[in-house]
């Protein structure tokens, strides 16, 4: 369980975060949603302890983030960035192997070996796994990043838009991934996504974010109304149910 | 892994080679006299050779800038400050006159001393690592423009006593400030050594190095601090060595292909050794020129480097 009790959050006076309360329960894929500048970047690098909290607290597990070694939170909680940013000489595999760390401190046992190669396998970058980071393109290195995060086999996982530069079909075996992570392993994936129907289609919840604030928080049937889309993105949108599953036309 | 190790060991041999040529070449007259000779100064060289590679490495690590040396956090300039300012207050022959313990003692304290109070603050209110970078350069600056100022105002007789004491020179380095300059370069070179994996970590940056587990503010401190003292202690040494790090790390980094640190570490300081005791052992025999040892490195290390950079971007 993720639990955010009164998070305030302020750079230079001006406020990015108001007074956010927020449990997520384990075991669900939570799509974290809102238009830019929203601060689902801000929230989610607040529990992933990437800045220090300010104001209220946050706990994962049970543990509290400001005050749990990180070598301890490392095995329970990690967290990818909107913009990785590295590009450094460093092969795939490699890369993949650093989710090891928490574990064995840089020392791979055979085990190791059989994670990261299952991960590797996962995120389809076996082919690519002896390349050079710098030498991929924008979506195989974000994949690279995931299959780290998912090597690094944590209860909870907070991927701040993990579908950019993925083509359609990458997009949607990292969803199909993630969901089975939920289902499978148990494990809980907060996700920011810009594209509401991957939303729609893959997360058991949706927290919407604008100016700071939640502006709600439920189900994709409850979220995903042409009013509460209006108050978010400030336009209308069409919602249709095809097949029993929604679909949102957010493009004229 | 195989192809990386035999890299490793090419720079092995190198380094090993050099310090054979160093030993061997033109032995004459009083054979245990000159191998004792020869001994100390090769310990001095090595012993720089290694703080300066380390040290360039952890810092271009850190700062995750593959071009950046040491010489930004100001130490080096900090020390030409206060080789000047004795020059300028006690005249060139009572700067010659002083115990070189003092002077040694003296400057790595003034340089850890300014590195601690400089840096710590500003470390523990989590500013930006590019800011404390910012805060060294400007130091940098200020203990330079002091530098020339004093220089202007010093006795030209005196000058030539300064001059020497710009390049680093290895040919006066005395035995019991070597003993202590190796004993601090190695607690140091072990430390980086035991860090490798997390220096691995710290070079994804601070979030993904966070996600993991290093504690980044806590980590940056011990690495920073690390750098400060094998920067101080070789410079105390010999005096400033500033294209040597940035030279042999991309050196080491083009050899082996990787950047990791179980494997750059070693291959840097090797390379390092390879090069200042090569280079030592050429000026003495090939060239006659021993002394010029700090000034060539400097010279020739700038080039290379600029070389390295322009090859680089047609990768
Ligand atoms: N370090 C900072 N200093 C000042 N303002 C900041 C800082 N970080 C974020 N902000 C501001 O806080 C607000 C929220 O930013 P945040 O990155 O959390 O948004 P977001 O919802 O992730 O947006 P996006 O969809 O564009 O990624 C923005 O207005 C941003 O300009
Ligand atoms: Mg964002």
């Amino acid at each position: 369980m993720i639990e955010i009790e009164g998070v305030g959050l302020s750079h230079h006076g001006t406020t990015i975060l108001h007074d956010v309360a927020l449990t997520l329960p384990k075991g669900e894929l939570i799509a974290l949603i809102g238009p830019n500048g929203a601060g689902k970047s801000s929230l989610l690098s607040l529990v992933a302890r990437l800045q220090p909290l300010q104001r209220g607290r946050i706990a994962v597990d049970g543990l509290p983030v400001d005050r749990t070694p990180g070598r301890d939170l490392a095995r329970v909680l990690t967290v990818m960035r909107q913009d990785t940013g590295f590009a450094g000489r460093l092969s795939v595999r490699e890369l993949v192997g650093f989710g090891r760390f928490p574990h064995g401190r840089g020392r791979l046992t055979d085990g190791d070996r059989a994670l990261i190669d299952e991960a590797l396998a996962l995120f389809d970058l076996t082919a690519l796994a002896d390349r050079d980071l710098m030498t991929l393109s924008g979506g195989q290195r974000q994949r690279a990043f995931v299959a780290m995060a998912f090597c690094q086999g944590t209860d909870y996982l907070l991927l701040d838009e993990p579908l950019n530069n993925l083509d359609m079909m990458y997009a949607r075996q990292m969803m199909r991934l993630l969901r089975e992570m939920v289902e499978q392993r148990g494990r809980t994936v907060v996700i920011v996504l810009h594209d509401i129907n991957y939303a729609a289609a893959y997360a058991d919840r949706i927290v919407a974010l604008k100016d700071g604030r939640i502006v709600a928080h439920g189900s994709p049937d409850d979220i995903l109304t042409v009013d509460l889309l209006e108050r978010l993105y400030g336009y209308r949108m069409q919602v249709h149910r095809i097949d029993g599953q929604l679909l949102v036309r957010h493009h004229d | 892994m195989s192809a990386v190790e035999r890299r490793v060991w090419l720079a092995a041999g190198l380094a090993l080679l050099c310090v054979v040529l160093h030993m061997a070449v033109g032995l004459r007259g009083n054979l245990a006299f000159v191998l004792e000779l020869r001994a100390l100064k090769l310990l001095a060289l090595v012993q720089v050779a290694v703080a300066v590679a380390v040290a360039t490495v952890l810092l271009q690590t850190v700062t995750g800038n593959r071009i950046l040396t040491p010489s930004i956090m100001g130490l080096d300039a900090l020390y030409l400050l206060g080789q000047t300012a004795m020059v300028f207050l006690l005249g060139g022959l009572g700067f010659a006159g002083i115990d070189p313990r003092l002077k040694f003692l003296a400057a790595l304290l003034a340089m850890v001393g300014i590195a601690a109070a400089v840096f710590l603050p500003i470390l523990r209110r989590h500013l930006s690592l590019y800011r404390m970078l910012l805060t060294g350069a400007l130091l940098g600056i200020l203990f330079r423009s002091l530098t020339s100022l004093l220089a202007r105002l010093i006795d030209p007789n005196d000058f030539a006593v300064l001059q020497g004491a710009s390049y680093a020179n290895f040919s006066a380095v005395r035995g019991d400030l070597l003993v202590v300059g190796c004993v601090l370069t190695a607690a140091g070179t072990v430390t980086a050594w035991r860090l490798r994996h997390a220096l691995d970590v710290v070079a994804l940056g601070p979030a993904a190095a966070t996600a993991l587990g290093i504690d980044w503010s806590r980590q940056i401190t011990a690495i920073l601090a690390l750098v400060a003292m094998l920067v101080a202690v070789s410079t105390a040494l010999v005096g400033p060595v500033v294209f040597l790090g940035l030279v042999v790390v991309a050196l080491a980094e083009r050899l082996t292909g990787t950047q990791r640190h179980a494997v750059l570490l070693p291959t840097a300081a090797l390379i390092a050794v390879a090069v200042l005791v090569g280079g030592q052992t050429l000026l003495q025999h090939g060239l006659g020129g021993a002394g010029a040892l700090g000034v060539v490195v400097e010279f020739v290390g700038g080039l290379l480097f600029l070389f390295l950079l322009a090859t680089e971007r047609r990768r």
